[in-house]
């Protein structure tokens, strides 16, 4: 699935200007727990969360992870933005909830990978 | 009282004299936002090097919980990065409390971490096993009141 597909699919508001919509991405995860992202996470391309601070961004660089996810209408402050444009990933918000935002792109085939 | 804690890992120390590069950070503790600067640093440079994603990897995410670790208890400390053909040495010290049960903090699950700490998405007691888990050689040595020290190893 490409991000520009997640984007529609989570009706999502791209926040980074710069980064490649049409990566594709296999795999994502969903956590508000960054020590647990770390712990339990292999190979996942994306990261959803409801978590809001640069932190999100440094465990996603440290997770070579391509795209962050902050759900139930987040927005982060620029400079969580201007880390994660800095590090190539892209940030956007969604409206959805969790539970919902991971059940969306999971229906759609966009699984924990492995 | 020393506290030291051991995990061998069929790990035989070298004392040799091959290529090294070493990297030196100084890890603030009172900005909780750059956490994790140094790891980056370090992401950056073994990119650079050419070492696989897969050592990055592991490399990254230990120091990175190191680093944490360092600000959230310690009021930050140093950080020393030893870069080898056949493996990265890091090793963290800090002068903050010090760890009063060792066998506990290893504990997956648990951690001393104030609810503050939980909120910003750490503290749950995985940043120990954490980095035992992504290393091939794990010390950790701790004085109540003095600091902790602690050193990993990856192989390349």
């Amino acid at each position: 699935m490409k991000i520009k597909e997640m984007q529609k699919l989570l009706n999502a508001e791209i926040l980074t200007k710069q980064g490649d919509l049409d990566k594709d991405v296999r795999s994502a995860c969903g956590s508000d727990m960054m020590s647990d992202v770390l712990a339990y996470v292999k190979d996942q391309a994306v990261l959803l969360t409801g978590l809001v601070n640069m932190q999100v961004i440094r465990t996603a660089e440290m997770m070579d992870m391509v795209c962050v996810v902050f759900v139930r209408g987040k927005k982060p402050a620029d400079e969580i933005i201007e880390l994660a444009e800095s590090k190539g990933i892209v940030v956007m918000s969604s409206q959805f909830r969790m539970y919902d935002a991971c059940g969306i792109l999971y229906s759609a085939g966009l699984r924990k990978g492995e | 009282m020393l506290v030291e804690f051991y995990i061998p890992q069929d790990f035989e120390k070298v004392n040799d004299m091959d290529d090294v590069l070493k990297l030196h950070f100084e890890v603030d503790g009172d900005d909780f936002t750059s956490a994790g600067e140094a790891s980056a640093e370090v992401k950056k440079k073994l990119r650079l090097l050419g070492y696989s994603p897969e050592t990055i990897r592991r490399v990254s995410i230990a120091m990175y919980e190191g680093e944490i670790n360092m600000v959230i208890h310690a009021g930050g400390g140093v950080a020393d990065v030893s870069i080898y053909e056949d493996r990265i040495e890091i090793i963290l010290e800090d002068n903050g409390p010090g760890i009063e049960d060792i066998e506990l903090a290893m504990r997956e699950g648990y951690s001393t971490a104030a609810d503050t700490i939980r909120s910003l998405g750490f503290g749950a007691g995985m940043g120990i096993p954490n980095m035992k888990r992504y290393t091939d050689y794990f010390n950790l040595e701790s004085t109540v009141g003095k600091g902790t020290k602690v050193t990993l190893i990856i192989n390349t």
